[in-house]
């Protein structure tokens, strides 16, 4: 199952979890399950049907585009990272 | 993928394409635009760094002979307060419409009010002195930690900190809280043995591009908006206007003139919008064009930023945990680099603990706009520093301290992924063998330097079309502008790929309605990602030919084989063509053939470069004179040599100014005092030795060619390395940039 790496600023969800393994086939999946193990957590990282701006997606140490349709291998690890600012290279949601 | 191998196009250094047009004054800039019927415009920006706008009465103005519009943030579409998605980025659309023309608060020196259009630029300037505009002054905020405190001027009454999706309750001037954990850093930091912390300060610089922002802008009758201007991105112009304007896409083409240097300052839009507004208002044509100090005043600078780096080793050099405190200035609206600062700080070393806090903090002066490696020499400055003192202090060679903690594949960054391939180590290894590194430096006053860098370079979109001539050349048609001889790099892979040179390779950089959508040119993507959609251009264009080599020959396309040029049959008819000549036959096998490319590649790959400096300190004027400089780094695969070794010399010099000579100064009403070239001093070829660039080549595997950008990671290292050779010639560890002559003089305690 994927691994989610939650953020430092985000493990009082998780009682201080750092590593949480999730089923999930897509973002989508692994965020809805995520919400369902911590009820808050998708709230913190999306709004509407989007990650919240200031926000982006590692997969496997590759920046994705943010996209909740994304495939998340079985053996994935996936990060929730600060976006990068400064308009050179934070995705487009 | 990207194994080491023998190429015939890449690798060597052909004349760039664009190179006759540009040394003999023949290619065209945005201020080379003429129109008939051409209108020009000129902005009237606020003389105070934080003002409430009271009103603003454009009458006078508009009654003056020779003047044909006027407009002020009332022409704008209401911007709602929303964040939109401009493809490079997300963005606040009220700060992005109120940073092209204020509508409640000025929030800096310069900041944009209204603007003229006039059938001349001296009409248009006298016209924004007739504009009447009532402020109340309100004090400003110039500094990070001061923006911090609790009691400090609020630039936005409703800006609330965020961190990770949490918002705070109160107001702040602080947009943004991030932070990066690995580990136990208390832990980390009780098995040192040696403990080093300092602050550093940096200052606000400007990247300095000779050729000032410029726009034209003009609406057809059938409501068509073209826009001809200096752009690193034409696409992100294309929706950043949309959106401020509240326009279709589809009704607006941004066709992107050459590029007189960006280096991150040209994606931001500043002007173009207020073209656009004017040309919508007279019916005419509108070209605005910046002064230089409307450039430092008016456009984003790289930001100033406090830094303070705790590092912790055991004796024998092994880094046991690090700490980082990175504070930096957004400008007027949110959106420092500190993201990119955090990534980077600690990137050149594995750290089993570390901890990481960076805060995005608004305060008047200009908004920052990306500058090479935004973020990352703030950092780095620090971290490398602390890295040399701690070597010094335990004894250890600097760059075997650095070996001996050195990242490698495998090892997780602090933020979190896993490096893949990168070539750390390797950089080190060359420069440790590099001549220079064992050359005497034993005079007085003369000191040696080392610090490394890390970028992580970007993808994003690119798309490429070829058209295949008759005469055995192919047209490139790409959209990414030509920043430091991209045509050539990326010609030169579609080249390789079809077995053609260089020569026959015509790129164009078009605009936006005549090629895919491209990302800018940024990020240090575009030899990596442009050049891969070239790749797979001319893939295309290599299938599509063997098919018609096929067709030629009768036989099935699984028949022909393609090698150096040449397409051979290989069934046993013998048959042979090469390129050129079955162009010559695309006619009789059914027409012209187009190919196209578009990648949106994740594997950029990250890039690392070690640099070292040797530097004479006068101890009696404080001035520091540059005497040798090396800068090794890693560029993958380095496509066109002489292109890298441009962005490698170019970073370093653009480091050297940073570190020792440039800042905007301001004064406490918050106006800038050196805002020109006479008083911001950048370096000059008289400042200068020559650079000696090192190339080092650990192929990315996320490229066909193993391509890793490399404009941005030069700048990285240098601040680091000259304060460092600073101390080992005087003793005195320099702490804030730049290292200017005043500041070498107080910290020797001889003012």
């Amino acid at each position: 199952m994927p691994t989610v790496v939650i953020p430092p600023l985000m493990r009082k969800f998780t009682g201080g979890e750092e590593n949480i393994t999730l089923p999930g086939a897509t973002v989508r999946e692994v965020i809805d399950n995520l919400e369902s193990r911590y009820p808050g957590m998708k709230e913190r990282l999306c709004e509407e049907d989007r990650l919240k701006p200031g926000i982006a997606i590692y997969i496997n140490g590759l920046l994705t585009r943010g996209s909740f349709l994304e495939r998340v291998d079985t053996d994935a690890e996936i990060h929730f990272l600060p976006a990068i600012g400064g308009g050179v290279a934070e995705p487009s949601h | 993928m990207a194994e080491k191998k023998e190429y015939k196009v890449i690798g060597t250094r052909p004349i760039r394409h664009d190179g006759v047009d540009k040394v003999t004054g023949r290619a065209l800039y945005g201020a080379d635009f003429q129109m008939t019927g051409l209108l020009h415009g000129r902005v009237l920006r606020s003389p105070h760094a934080h003002a409430r706008i009271i009103s603003i009465d454009t009458s006078r103005a508009e009654a003056y002979p020779g003047v044909k519009g006027v407009v002020t943030a009332q022409d704008l579409p209401e911007a709602e307060d929303r964040v939109a998605d401009l493809g490079e980025g997300a963005v606040n659309l009220k700060y992005l419409c109120d940073n092209i023309l204020a509508s409640d608060k000025v929030l800096y020196k310069g900041h944009a009010v209204a603007a003229v259009a006039a059938t001349s630029p001296h009409i248009a300037e006298e016209a924004c002195t007739l504009i009447d505009v009532e402020y109340e002054v309100l004090p400003p905020v110039l500094e990070v930690r001061q923006a911090m405190e609790s009691d400090a001027p609020l630039l936005h009454e409703t800006l609330k900190t965020t961190s990770m999706g949490e918002t705070a309750d109160e107001p702040s001037n602080v947009a943004s809280h991030i932070q990066h954990q690995l580990g136990d850093p208390e832990k980390g930091f009780a098995e040192a043995d040696i403990v080093v912390e300092r602050d550093f300060v940096t200052g606000t610089v400007h990247q300095g591009y000779i050729e000032p922002h410029n726009a034209t802008a003009h609406f057809n009758q059938d409501g068509q908006l073209t826009i001809w201007c200096s752009t690193q991105g034409a696409f992100t112009v294309r929706e950043q206007v949309a959106e401020i304007l509240q326009y279709p896409i589809s009704k607006i083409k941004v066709v992107p003139m050459e590029i007189g240097g960006g280096f991150g300052g040209k994606i931001s839009v500043y002007i173009k919008p207020v073209a656009a507004l004017l040309a919508k208002k007279t019916g005419k044509p509108v070209k605005v064009l910046m002064s230089r100090t409307e450039v430092f005043e008016g456009t984003g600078p790289t930001p100033a930023s406090y830094v303070r780096v705790k590092m912790g080793a055991t004796k024998d050099g092994k880094i046991t945990a690090a700490e980082a405190y990175l504070a930096f200035e957004a400008g007027a609206y949110p959106g420092a680099p500190v993201g990119p600062g955090a990534m980077c700080i600690f990137a050149p070393y594995s750290i089993e603990n570390v901890i990481i806090d960076g805060y995005d903090v608004v305060v008047n002066k200009p908004k920052t706009a990306p500058y090479r490696a935004p973020g990352a020499p703030n950092a780095a400055f620090g971290s490398e520093s602390v890295v040399d003192e701690i070597a010094e202090k335990l004894d250890i060679d600097p760059l075997e301290i650095r070996l001996l903690n050195g990242a490698k594949e495998g090892d997780r960054r602090a933020d979190g992924p896993i490096h893949p391939r990168i070539g750390c180590i390797e950089t080190l290894e060359v420069a440790k063998a590099h001549p220079h590194y064992s050359a005497p430096n034993g005079k007085k006053h003369h000191g040696r330097g080392i610090a490394s860098g890390y970028w992580f370079n970007i993808g994003l979109e690119s798309s490429v079309t070829i058209n295949v001539n008759s005469d055995g050349t192919i047209n490139l048609i790409e959209g990414s502008t030509d920043i430091g001889g991209t045509r050539s790099s990326i010609a030169m892979q579609a080249a390789e790929v079809l077995g053609i040179p260089a020569e026959s390779v015509n790129p164009s950089v078009v605009d936006t309605n005549s090629v895919g959508y491209t990302a800018v040119t940024g990020g240090s993507r575009t030899t990596y990602a442009t050049g891969y959609a070239a790749y797979e251009a001319a893939q295309d264009v290599k299938r599509k030919m063997s098919a018609r080599a096929a067709k030629l020959w009768e036989v099935d396309e699984d028949n022909v084989q393609f090698a150096d040029g040449e397409f051979s049959c290989i069934n046993g008819k013998e048959e042979q063509i090469s390129f050129r000549d079955l162009c010559a036959r695309l006619g009789e096998t059914g027409g012209p053939v187009v190919g196209s490319g578009t990648v949106n590649p994740g594997g950029a790959g990250g890039a690392y470069a070690t640099h070292m400096v040797d530097v004479a300190v006068d101890e009696d004027t404080g001035k520091v004179e540059i005497l040798r400089y090396t800068a090794v780094q890693d560029a993958g695969k380095a496509i066109h040599p002489s292109y890298v070794e441009g962005q490698i010399q170019g970073g370093a010099v653009q480091g050297i100014g940073w570190a020792l000579n440039e800042e905007y100064i301001y004064n406490d009403e918050g106006t800038m005092t050196n805002a020109s070239f006479l008083d911001y001093r950048m370096p000059t070829c008289l400042d200068l030795p020559m650079i000696d660039a090192v190339i080092v080549e650990v192929p990315n595997p996320g490229h066909p060619y193993g391509v890793r950008g490399v404009g941005e990671v030069p700048i990285v290292p240098p601040m680091a390395a000259i304060a460092n050779a600073i101390y080992d010639a005087i003793g005195v560890r320099m702490t804030e940039l730049p290292m200017s002559p005043d500041r070498l003089l107080k910290a020797m305690g001889k003012i």
